[in-house]
């Protein structure tokens, strides 16, 4: 029904998709799966129009056609069910379902609307406002929406992420059932188990290019191979100390804040440790890293921290929007970190900054505005703003959107300042990093801890299973 | 931001919105030059009028100061007007008291500190508000405002009414001693000068060269980053709405002790709502605050010459200072967008 051929995009001098082929026949569901960053997010981009491609060709019915707009896309039929649904919270069910359409009778859209329900067994009152339902249900509205707009190829991300058992099997009946009606389905996934369940085909993706292909029956382990690659052996950072005192204890800590929310989850984390929390974004990592810093309190169970708050930092994974604040200065932002005196001369903080500056290698002047900052920096900017008797530090992310060496510099970095007395927590997607960096792993699985490994007792394959879900 | 940008800015303003007032005064076939000289001659040309220009210069100045930390710290205190007449009523509670055995200065400073209470009250009740009730301080301050008028009209015609019969006219003048001293041949008592220039000079300390003022702005600019910087932004929220509403309560406290010697029903004057035009006019900024009190106070001094003179009614002060605003917002807008590259 479409076919992708040797699709290419660019953004700027960054390659996110290379020659990138794909057919999804009617009548079947086409599972693409990769980690983060693999080029999936781009070529659904480019799937519903939001950007051009910059090569390649894409048929419909054997027909080339250019996708310019999201309403091109739609008008050939395409359909998006995004991860966060895009829907209208405050308004009834009834007026989401009907917004976007072209029929505005109410009596009409109704019957239209349980009719939808029925066939695919949902349970959704019509005049329920959106904001009170669960991102399943949301997710069935949208679903019906697309439709009812009478999408004929319909692409799903990340569909099952933060929804229940229950609405997964409805969904997934569903998405059966639309295919027996001759729909063609695209499903984005990192979770292979859910593939395995539904697709007819997958194509995996890694570093945008295509890294392979299978149809039903599929190979496991060939599947895991082509997502995450056979890297060389990578070896663990050298144990610089040896985990001694508990510095912080989490017990059946559970949070509803985030996709997953944490359910139940003890852990002990000790000093001279490097922690690494390994999963697929939003699976619990973040809620973990603001419960333990304090900017979240959990729904029950109990953190104890076995040293003063004050002695911990937290580095978010959005710099600039959650870490530092935009409209002040490199040096404003050290004297608010150094506590100088109640009063700020021209002279306060301004030795200190210059010096962090070139410790750091940060490029601007004490006078410079942090949004003017590029990721390296702003980064630089961060650590060198955790005063010296920091003994636990927490971070999200420690180094997405920087190159390689700003990379390499930063845990350079972190493994120096690392102390005896000390820990670092922090969260990655990437499992290679994970892998070089940390001395423990937690891989965290829709809100629990599904595996917790020193990092030499593990390896790639078992990392990557417990990322996808599957214990042990 | 250099120093010719600023400039440039400021003619930019002014050409927009002089043209623009005198674009409409040509329309309705008045001269603006005519109205220019009125203005000019009704509030600096005479040491009397001037007089009268920087009686409604001081309660502006201390209103503005008070926007200032409220701005900085990313909030909207609309509710000055209530603030200010809170602040008239704590000074009046203590003016009204019998048998201190006080002296009259200590009772005047007694009175100003108590209408700096009970206006910062006043705030801080709006931040309350906002921190704890979650409630916009934009709705908070506003029906805060309604009741402090509210209260003010029915302490004018209930408990504090004239002796004999209630009016509208206000209270019982205060006993002559409780007048702030005036020298002869002027309107406005030295020691309001000399209060609103210390308020003016510790708020440009605060905000422009202290830790705490650093600590307003960080949680006015990223609530959630400073939060990591050990701010806890609800406290500085409201530390800043209480310090507002405290110097919006002064301005209702010298109203009462150095203009009207009593409660009067309109004793704000309208100045909250004209501190919030001043402040954004200023582009949030303590240096231009003053001058453009000053500007806005002469306005409003100069416009009453209007219907006497030109037979116009004196609200074209507010069309000139809606004006300015409404440039001002625009040159800012303009230039904030270009210097985004938009």
């Amino acid at each position: 029904m479409i076919e992708l051929a040797d699709i290419s995009k660019n953004f700027g001098k960054v390659q996110a998709l290379h020659k990138v082929s794909l057919k999804v026949q009617s009548g079947s569901i086409h599972g693409i799966i990769g980690e983060n960053g693999a080029g999936k997010s781009t070529l659904m981009k480019i799937l519903t129009g939001f950007i051009s491609k910059s090569g390649g060709d894409f048929f419909f019915h054997s027909e080339s056609i250019d996708l310019h707009s999201p309403k091109d896309a739609r008008e050939i039929g395409i359909g998006m069910l995004y991860q966060e649904p895009l829907d209208f919270p405050q308004l009834s069910v009834l007026d989401n379902f009907m917004a976007g359409g072209t029929d505005f009778s109410p009596v009409k859209q109704r019957t239209i609307l349980s009719k939808l329900c029925n066939s695919f067994g949902f349970n959704l009152d019509p005049e329920n406002k959106v904001e009170e339902l669960t991102i399943g249900e949301r997710q069935q509205l949208e679903l019906m929406r697309l439709i009812r707009d009478g999408a004929k190829i319909l692409i799903l991300d990340e569909p099952t992420s933060g929804i229940s058992v229950k609405q997964q099997e409805l969904l997934f009946d569903a998405l059966r059932s639309l295919k027996d009606d001759g729909a063609a389905i695209l499903l984005v996934s990192h979770k292979l188990e859910e593939i395995k369940l539904l697709c007819d085909e997958v194509t995996v993706l890694r570093h945008g290019k295509i890294a392979g292909y299978q149809k039903r029956p599929f190979a496991h382990d060939k599947m895991l191979q082509a997502m995450f690659d056979t890297l060389p052996a990578s070896q663990p950072p050298a144990v610089k100390h040896i985990a001694g005192e508990p510095l912080l204890d989490f017990r059946k800590v559970s949070s509803k804040t985030g996709r997953s929310g944490l359910h139940s989850v003890s852990t002990t984390i000790r000093s001279g440790e490097v922690v690494g929390l390994a999963g697929v974004d939003g699976s619990g990592q973040s809620v973990l890293l603001r419960t333990a810093f304090g900017l979240l309190q959990p729904e029950s169970g109990s953190i104890s921290r076995f040293q003063e708050l004050e002695t911990c930092a937290f580095i978010p994974a959005d710099r600039l929007a959650e870490g530092l604040i935009p409209g002040l200065t490199i040096r404003e932002h050290h004297i608010l970190s150094k506590k100088t005196g109640p009063i700020i001369t021209s002279k306060s903080g301004l030795e200190k900054t210059r010096d962090a500056i070139k410790t750091y290698s940060i490029r601007g002047t004490p006078k410079t505005e942090v949004e003017n900052l590029s990721g390296g920096n702003l980064q630089r900017l961060l650590l060198s703003l955790i005063s010296a008797d920091i003994q636990l530090i927490l971070m999200e992310n420690p180094t997405r959107g920087l190159d390689v060496q700003s990379a390499a510099w930063t845990w350079k970095h972190l493994h120096a300042r690392l102390k005896a007395e000390g820990a670092i927590i922090f969260a990655s997607p990437d499992l290679e990093e994970i892998m070089e960096q940390s001395t423990r792993i937690l891989v965290f699985y829709n809100g629990s801890i599904t595996l917790d490994t020193p990092t030499k007792a593990t390896n790639y394959q078992q990392l990557s299973r417990a990322v996808t879900g599957e214990r042990g | 931001m250099n120093i010719i940008m600023q400039i440039r800015r400021i003619v930019l303003i002014s050409v927009l919105a002089l043209g623009a007032v005198s674009l409409l005064l040509i329309l309705l076939g008045i001269s603006p030059l005519t109205i220019g000289i009125t203005l000019a001659k009704g509030s600096i040309f005479s040491w009397l009028k001037f007089n009268h220009v920087l009686s409604v210069w001081i309660p502006l100045l201390l209103c503005s100061c008070g926007l200032l930390f409220t701005f900085r710290a990313g909030l909207w205190n609309i509710g000055v007007e209530g603030q200010v007449i809170c602040g008239a009523i704590g000074a009046t509670l203590v003016l009204r008291l019998d048998n201190t055995g006080l002296p009259p200065a200590a009772l005047l400073s007694l009175a100003l500190f108590s209408s700096f209470l009970a206006g910062g009250l006043w705030g801080a009740l709006a931040g309350l508000l906002k921190t704890k009730g979650g409630v916009n301080e934009i709705f908070g301050g506003l029906g805060l405002n309604f009741v402090a008028q509210g209260a003010v009209l029915w302490l004018i015609l209930g408990p504090w009414k004239r002796a004999g019969m209630a009016s509208m006219s206000g209270t019982d003048l205060f006993p002559r001693e409780l007048w702030m001293w005036i020298p002869p041949g002027w309107r406005v008592a030295p020691a309001a000068m000399v209060l609103v220039i210390i308020i003016f000079l510790l708020t440009s300390l605060i905000l422009n060269a202290s830790q705490f003022g650093l600590k307003i702005k960080a949680a006015g600019f990223n609530p959630q980053a400073s939060r990591l910087f050990g701010i806890r932004p609800g406290l500085v929220g409201f530390t800043a709405m209480s310090i507002g509403g405290g110097l919006a309560g002064l301005a209702g406290g010298v109203q009462v002790s150095c203009v009207y010697h009593r409660l009067i029903p309109s004793i704000s004057s309208g100045y909250g709502y004209l501190a919030l035009l001043v402040v954004m006019l200023a582009g949030y900024k303590v240096t231009p605050v003053p001058i453009i009190c000053l500007l806005f106070a002469c306005l409003a001094a100069g416009s009453i010459q209007l219907p006497i003179t030109l037979q116009i009614d004196s609200s074209l002060s507010g069309v000139i200072q809606g004006a300015l605003v409404l440039s001002g917002l625009l040159v800012y807008g303009l230039q904030q967008g270009k210097s985004r590259g938009h």
